[in-house]
């Protein structure tokens, strides 16, 4: 037996045993539950170039995690202290622990070493890294302190609401804030008997008497070792298990895996990669402005991972992506909540035959329009592109004019993928006959299907987009006046498309742009979204109010927006102006 | 003599000032246009008689010309405060005027049909609103998009009226049977054209109304559906097509019409919402609330502000009348 070796090493090795066979039986499951594409894309990229960057993304986020600390600076602060302090501990406690003149250096010397280690032969080293360890144990201890105040006092890390936490991320979470006051207690103890610690243990050892220091030192160790053995039992069960599985996601993300209609085992990674920050909360507009509680993206995860989501759960969501874009782990959060919403049984037995009496049509040399159902009840706005297109003298094939067949998106949605299908198939099918050279949409849920769900052949741009580059190349003349507009960025284009740019573009060539409280990333869902059906009109109007108000800071005469769904939702017993930019941009064309 | 200011120089404002002129009290009636009675002079005929408008607002006309009433056009008032058992009435431009009791009569204005955009109005030619239609029956001459007599007629009933998206989730009262009213009066101009009406339901209140209707479809062949237009779009040749539901056969409706005529309902006018907010008596969609609607239903919870007519709810305008006389009596005995 080494001389490294005492009983009460037992339980963190066992635990240590333990935690990595779970994660491995964990991670393999998981990864036969890939589908067929994504096992294809996995083996194909495994041995590349694309590790390094990943290993970058996996330092940074796994361990400095820069995309939280700029989310919020004091959150930032204690996950990077936790992580960092304690990876450091580890390393440093490695590097000291082979520094030692020994022939064995067991993998759990580094952990315990002031309980084995007491004097070494070049006493200057030994006093560095006696103090390096120590204050990296400091600098963890911030963080657990940190934790416990923000667990008393949220808004000390500026959050309104904090994770309400299942029983395993208790035990978790006690045994995580029981580890480094009792690894400060063991080393100060043995500081006491052996004079080996650095200006923390040293001066906090020195406090106690000596007989109080050699009845305690062994007892302090053994619960160290205990409860490093509890959290480590209990992560794989817990939210800690986001820890390992982050930086697994980060590689596979890297190797070009992703979400896909139904979950897979990739799904079962996402899930267990969040951390349960609850950074997602605060700003859900169903949080903020209607109070409802256990909806949001960090409940439904958590309720999904532990199999006991409920369908008002799963279906109580706007779909409007805020708290994707606020997620420091980049989740994608709505593509999970539209697998769960799969309504199996029901989503069968629909008779779309009348499709097939829909004639495609021959528009060779034509762009493609597709105003949307939306569209077809703001008629201003497909009248303002139809204008639009004649000032520019494009040929035009105005696709839904007449028959409307749904993009499908509202049905994804609400997960009747096989009705969505069939939609698609017949759009598709007179996209294809048609022959044109690319197709514009209004509505950016059309816009959202046609580029993420449907594959098509040609090109898909939304009319901001077509309209800023006819500004640009000079197809269109535009005269700007004095009119004051604020930009509301619809959910489906800004965080769903990441078009910010164009619209913006826009409105300063034809109006003076002024800035709304939030923007761009962090805009506000003006409520109408299709993606709930299960709030009623009440509750939408108190979620569009906020918007409006959001709109309101800078006292704009107009609000501009490029979706039909936002322009009814502000439209709804308001009497404020709003107004699509197509229809701006229509009214202040010059007349060649 | 006791001064009492009325604002609005409406069917109700001009009733109550002549009673209380005849009982001596001394009137200010403030009006904000440049004539009295701006909300009757665009229509045609009444109901439930058919009286013409233009006869009905002579005559209401004629009852301002009493010494004691005072009439000040092009002055709007926005808000009332009350010191000392007197009122303080603001207008626009900070004036202030003294009076010892304010009867608000601010009245409506009709639901703008802007604000549901998928019935195309002011984007398509051919969606006119009932106010629109009203003026061209005044003027004798109904005409399509394309100038040209109009052989369908389409009314679509409960538009911002009944209707939760547009945060009106109360029925307008009038709209129905002005439909009735309106569709006899194009029928008499236009003998060829198809005339429907959609509806949700159908609400006769009145004495007379039901046989208005009766008389409509037996004797003018008005013609009417069950069913919401959902959407509208305009054709080629300068038409609206429609998409609606027959809801009594349960079948989906596409047609083409001349005209769609929009029955806008009535909200509350922007100087009863102005009013109502100032002096902390808004009600429920911004219409002046009372203390009570049976025995206090002319009192605000403001001493010594009183309201009469449609700046409280929807109403016709012999509900107006009525409303106002029990408004001055109120007022009268308030004053003893
Ligand atoms: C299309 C249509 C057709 C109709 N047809 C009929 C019909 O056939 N028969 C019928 O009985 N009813 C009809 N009505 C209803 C009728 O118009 C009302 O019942 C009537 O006008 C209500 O009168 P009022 O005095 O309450 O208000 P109003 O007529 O609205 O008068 C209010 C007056 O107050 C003035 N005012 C507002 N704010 C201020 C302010 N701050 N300061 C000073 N002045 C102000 C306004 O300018 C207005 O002159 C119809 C309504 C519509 C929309
Ligand atoms: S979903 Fe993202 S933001 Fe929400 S708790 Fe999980 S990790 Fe945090
Ligand atoms: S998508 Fe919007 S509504 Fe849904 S959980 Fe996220 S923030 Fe809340
Ligand atoms: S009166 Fe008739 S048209 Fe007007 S809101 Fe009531 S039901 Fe609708």
């Amino acid at each position: 037996m080494s001389q490294y070796f005492s009983p009460f090493v037992l339980p963190f090795c066992a635990a240590v045993l333990v935690l990595l066979g779970i994660c491995i039986w964990k991670y393999v499951r998981w990864y036969k539950h890939f589908d067929r594409l994504q096992k294809a894309i996995f083996l194909k990229n495994l041995i590349s170039w694309k590790f390094i960057p990943a290993l970058w993304e996996a330092f940074r986020e796994g361990i400095l995690h820069v995309r939280i600390s700029r989310k919020n600076l004091v959150l930032g602060y204690m996950h990077r202290s936790i992580a960092l302090g304690w990876f450091l501990l580890i390393v440093v406690g490695a590097i000291e622990s082979h520094m030692a003149p020994t022939e064995s250096h067991p993998f759990w010397m580094g952990i315990f070493f002031r309980y084995f280690v007491h004097d070494t032969p070049s006493p200057g080293i030994s006093m560095f890294f006696a103090n390096l360890m120590d204050f990296l144990l400091l600098y963890v201890l911030s963080g657990i302190t940190l934790a416990y105040l923000k667990k008393v006092y949220s808004r000390i890390v500026g959050m309104k609401k904090v994770t309400k936490h299942v029983i395993f991320d208790q035990f978790a979470k006690f045994s995580l804030w029981a580890i480094f006051p009792l690894r400060l207690l063991s080393e100060s103890l043995s500081a006491n008997l052996y004079h080996n610690g650095g200006f923390l243990t040293q001066s906090v050892g020195d406090l106690f008497s000596s007989s109080f220091a050699s009845t305690f030192e062994l007892l302090s160790w053994t619960c160290y070792s205990f409860s490093l053995a509890i959290f480590f039992v209990a992560l794989p069960f817990s939210r800690y298990m986001h820890i390992f599985t982050e930086i697994v996601l980060i590689f596979f993300r890297h190797l070009g895996l992703k979400e896909r209609t139904a979950k897979t085992g990739f799904t079962m990674y996402e899930l267990s990669a969040c951390s349960r920050c609850g950074i997602c909360i605060d700003n859900c507009p169903l949080n903020k402005q209607l109070a409802i509680p256990n909806v949001q993206s960090v409940y439904f995860l958590r309720d999904l991972r532990y199999k006991r989501v409920k369908p008002e759960i799963a279906d109580n969501c706007l779909l409007c992506a805020r708290c994707s874009s606020d997620c420091p782990v980049n989740i994608d959060l709505m593509s999970i909540r539209q697998q769960a919403r799969h309504k199996q049984e029901l989503d069968t037995q629909h008779n779309y035959q009348y499709l097939d009496n829909i004639q495609p049509f021959n528009a060779i040399g034509r762009v493609g329009y597709f105003a949307g159902c939306m569209s077809h009840l703001t008629p201003a706005i497909p009248e303002a592109m139809v204008a639009i297109f004649e000032a520019a003298g494009q040929k035009y094939w105005y696709m839904d004019e007449d028959k409307t067949i749904c993009c499908g998106r509202p049905l994804m949605q609400q997960g009747y993928l096989n009705q969505a299908g069939e939609l698609r198939r017949k759009n598709i099918e007179m996209i294809k006959k048609s022959k044109i050279q690319f197709l514009i949409t209004s509505c950016p849920i059309c816009y959202q299907s046609f580029k993420k769900e449907y594959k098509l052949p040609v090109p898909v741009i939304h009319h901001t987009e077509y309209i800023a580059g006819l500004l640009q190349s000079g197809k269109i003349k535009v005269r700007k006046d004095d009119l004051k507009t604020v930009y509301h960025d619809p959910c489906e284009l800004g965080r769903g498309c990441n078009i910010y740019k164009e619209p913006r573009q826009i409105l300063k060539k034809t109006t003076q742009l002024v800035k709304a409280k939030s923007e761009k990333e962090d805009s506000l869902c003006c409520g109408y979204n299709l993606g709930n059906t299960l709030i009623n009109n009440e509750q939408q109007k108190k979620i569009r109010d906020a918007a409006f108000k959001n709109l309101m800071h800078k006292k704009p005469d107009v609000i501009a927006t490029a979706c039909p769904m936002c322009k009814k939702a502000f439209k709804h017993s308001m009497d404020f102006p709003i107004r699509d930019i197509a229809e701006i941009v229509k009214d202040n064309l010059i007349k060649k | 003599m006791k001064k009492i200011a009325i604002i609005g120089a409406g069917p109700a404002g001009i009733e109550a000032a002549s009673i209380l002129a005849a009982h001596n009290f001394e009137v200010t009636l403030f009006e904000k246009s440049s004539t009295p009675l701006s909300n009757i002079l665009d229509k045609a005929f009444l109901f439930p008689s058919s009286v013409a408008a233009a006869d009905l607002v002579d005559e209401l006309n004629a009852k301002l010309l009493h010494d004691n009433i005072q009439l000040i056009c092009e002055k709007e008032i926005v808000n009332i405060k009350e010191t000392n058992d007197e009122c303080k009435l603001f207008d626009k431009d900070g004036k202030t005027y003294f009076a010892s009791k304010v009867l608000i009569t601010t009245g409506y204005t009709i639901f703008d049909a802007h604000r549901k955009e998928e019935l195309g109005y002011g984007i398509y030619k051919g969606v006119i609103s009932s106010l629109d239609l009203e003026k061209m029956i005044r003027h004798k001459q109904i005409k399509n998009s394309i100038d040209e007599l109009p052989q369908r007629i389409t009314f679509l009933q409960c538009v911002g009226s009944r209707d939760e998206k547009s945060g009106n989730n109360y029925c307008s009262k009038i709209c129905c049977v002005t439909a009735v009213k309106q569709a006899i009066e194009a029928r008499k101009l236009l003998p060829q054209a198809e005339i429907y009406i959609f509806y949700m339901d159908l609400r006769m209140w009145g004495q007379t109304f039901e046989e208005l209707y009766r008389q409509s479809q037996e004797e003018y062949d008005i013609r009417y559906i069950r069913g919401r237009i959902s959407e509208a779009s305009a054709t080629f040749d300068g038409k609206v097509q429609i998409k609606s539901e027959d809801t009594l056969i349960g079948q989906p409706l596409k047609m083409t019409t001349d005209l769609l005529v929009l029955m806008c309902g009535m909200e509350p006018s922007p100087g009863t919402k102005t009013l109502a907010e100032n002096c902390q008596i808004a009600g429920d969609y911004h219409f002046i609330q009372t203390i009570d609607p049976h025995l206090h239903d002319n009192e605000t919870a403001q001493t010594g502000i009183y309201v009469a007519g449609s700046a409280k709810r929807p109403m016709s305008i012999r509900d107006t009348l009525s409303d106002a006389a029990a408004a001055a009596m109120q007022i009268m005995s308030d004053c003893q």
